[in-house]
């Protein structure tokens, strides 16, 4: 008796496993099938008439965009400051503190910006986006948009996708300029390299293949953390554990800011080895 | 007359909780048909079908004709161009103000000028009696301006039908039947068809042309008011008796 039951146990804890487990790739399969189908209905209305106001998308850039201005040029300075300060301590190593410029350089436009430019946008701009657009679901605000005959991924979402693709590679850009200026400031002022041979590396070494990819990489980045962000807030009712209430957008926002951080830097991988 | 707007047979589930079990209602044009029901059993629900807000788990849901589940979205949305509509809770926009809340329809689906709409807004305003409110956020409103803010928004547009759930609850008396009057004399103006779902029993039946009782997940019946107030069946029986008092019964009796 007890030598048949032992396996009978052993089995039904076997077939909860997997049923757990044939229930999670369901619903991870479902999400990534809704997100996908939101991304493409979503580009369809930035493409298609009826056109959403230009002053959504000014808006949205003030909010993506320019209230962003301040972290991104403070991040920027501090990273370049410490690209300076390590640069020039291992480039003196081998006498060779004439490449600070160029390495500084190089770091920021084709791996630091766009990256920490996105890392830094996703807990600025992309929780808010989120946590926004997920008050809005649970609040019945977008089922009432959709009864008044008008399309969320219009109204709301194609304003926010163009503002972050246009906003991304400009703060990226700042980011890049002033982390350079950042690096000069410790390299040269500070540590006292030379200041032609900062900006002389730097302008033999920097290559138009550098900045296009730094440009294609924000371009990916913006689009990733604002799809990821909004959809996280659309979809937040249908989450796995729960999506109801403050505690459901909490817990959207939380996974949302996780989620575009860990796929800007997988991306960043795969965009980078496809580039190289 | 070939209905509006038809339910054959909606049934749904949720989890083990079945709370439509094969809802049958149709609604004719320009007429008021009012849903009454105890509260929690599913009148809202009714409503979210019909506006395809919710997939019934079977049955169909059928507006001018056409199965909400199985139209695209453009067609959806062409459907949803005639309809104004109030929640239970009112779903103002909470970031936006008052007057950007009813002037939105306007900007969004219309071409008219920020004077037109703003003329149009706040002759809305005015008829829902709320003034001196347009910059204020909903978030700042009393529950039953909410309600009426909601109502101006839902009328902005003078849909071809209206849904409003529970439009004067958290209103006062003379509220109340300002908002009825405003009712009926839009109604006879715009010749709308309204759904109105409401727990103001008797006097939401001077607005109504028939009565529909949800009830054991059902509709029991649609009727006219007044052979609403004295119909056979028993759950419509007790549900007049007791929002209506014993005075029918009596005459039930009598009768
Ligand atoms: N999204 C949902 N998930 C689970 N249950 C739901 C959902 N929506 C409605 N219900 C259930 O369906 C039932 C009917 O809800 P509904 O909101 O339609 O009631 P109602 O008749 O409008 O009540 P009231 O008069 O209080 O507004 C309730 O028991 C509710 O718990
Ligand atoms: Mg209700």
């Amino acid at each position: 008796m007890i030598l048949r039951q032992r396996p009978r146990g052993v089995i039904i804890i076997v077939m909860k496993l997997l049923e757990k487990l044939g229930e999670l790739s369901l619903y991870y399969i479902n999400q990534i099938g809704r997100m996908g189908i939101f991304l493409v209905l979503v580009c369809i209305n930035i493409v298609k008439p009826p056109y959403y106001k230009i002053s959504y998308v000014t808006k949205q850039i003030y909010l993506i965009g320019s209230l962003s201005i301040f972290v991104i040029v403070f991040t920027g300075v501090f990273t370049g400051m410490v690209l300076g300060l390590q640069g020039y301590n291992t480039l003196s190593k081998f006498g060779s503190e004439g490449f600070l410029g160029s390495a500084v350089a190089l770091s920021l436009i084709r791996e630091l910006g766009p990256v920490l430019t996105a890392l830094m946008v996703t807990g600025r701009a992309g929780s808010a986006i989120c946590a926004e657009i997920g008050i809005m679901r649970n609040s019945e605000q977008i089922d009432a948009l959709e009864c008044m005959a008008i399309d969320p991924h219009n109204y709301i979402m194609a304003p926010k996708f163009i503002a972050a693709i246009i906003s991304m590679p400009l703060l990226t850009a700042i980011f890049d300029v002033v982390g350079i200026f950042g690096g000069y400031l410790i390299g040269v002022v500070q540590l006292g390299a030379n200041e032609g041979a900062y900006f002389h590396s730097m302008y033999k070494n920097v290559e138009y293949n550098d900045v296009s990819m730094g440009f294609i990489k924000s371009l990916c980045f913006g689009l990733l953390v604002v799809w990821i962000c909004s959809a996280k807030g659309y979809f937040v009712h249908l989450e796995r554990k729960g999506g109801f209430g403050a505690e459901g957008v909490s817990r959207a926002t939380t996974s949302a800011v996780v989620v575009s951080s860990v796929a800007v830097l997988v991306f960043d991988y795969f965009i980078t080895s496809v580039l190289l | 007359m070939e209905p509006l707007i038809q339910l054959i047979d909606v049934r749904k589930k949720f989890g083990g909780q079945e709370v439509l079990k094969g809802v049958n209602l149709a609604i004719y044009e320009g007429k008021t048909t009012v849903i009454v029901g105890e509260s929690g059993k599913g009148k809202s629900l009714v409503l979210k079908h019909i506006l395809g807000l919710i997939k019934p788990d079977s049955g169909k849901v059928l507006v001018f004709g056409k199965d909400m589940n199985k139209i695209g979205s453009k067609e959806l949305k062409d459907i949803r161009s005639h309809f104004g509509v109030l929640f239970q809770n009112a779903a103002l926009f909470d970031s936006m103000t008052v007057f950007d809340n009813v002037a939105l329809p306007l900007r969004e689906r219309t071409n008219a000028s920020e004077e037109e709409i703003k003329i149009i807004v706040n002759e809305k305003l005015n008829l829902m009696d709320i003034e001196y409110s347009n910059e204020k956020y909903p978030a700042q409103l009393s529950g039953g301006m909410r309600k009426r803010v909601g109502l101006a928004r839902a009328l902005v547009l003078n849909p071809k039908i209206v849904f409003f759930d529970e439009p004067t609850t958290g209103l006062d008396v003379a509220k109340s039947n300002e908002i009825y009057r405003v009712f009926h004399r839009t109604q006879t103006k715009l010749a709308y068809t309204a759904v109105i779902v409401s727990h103001d029993v008797p006097k939401i039946f001077k607005l109504a042309d028939y009565v529909a009782l949800i009830h054991e997940g059902i509709i029991q019946d649609c009727l006219t008011p007044e052979d609403f107030q004295t119909s056979e069946n028993p759950a419509i029986r007790d549900f007049v008796e007791e929002t209506m008092g014993l005075i029918y019964e009596s005459e039930h009796v009598e009768g």
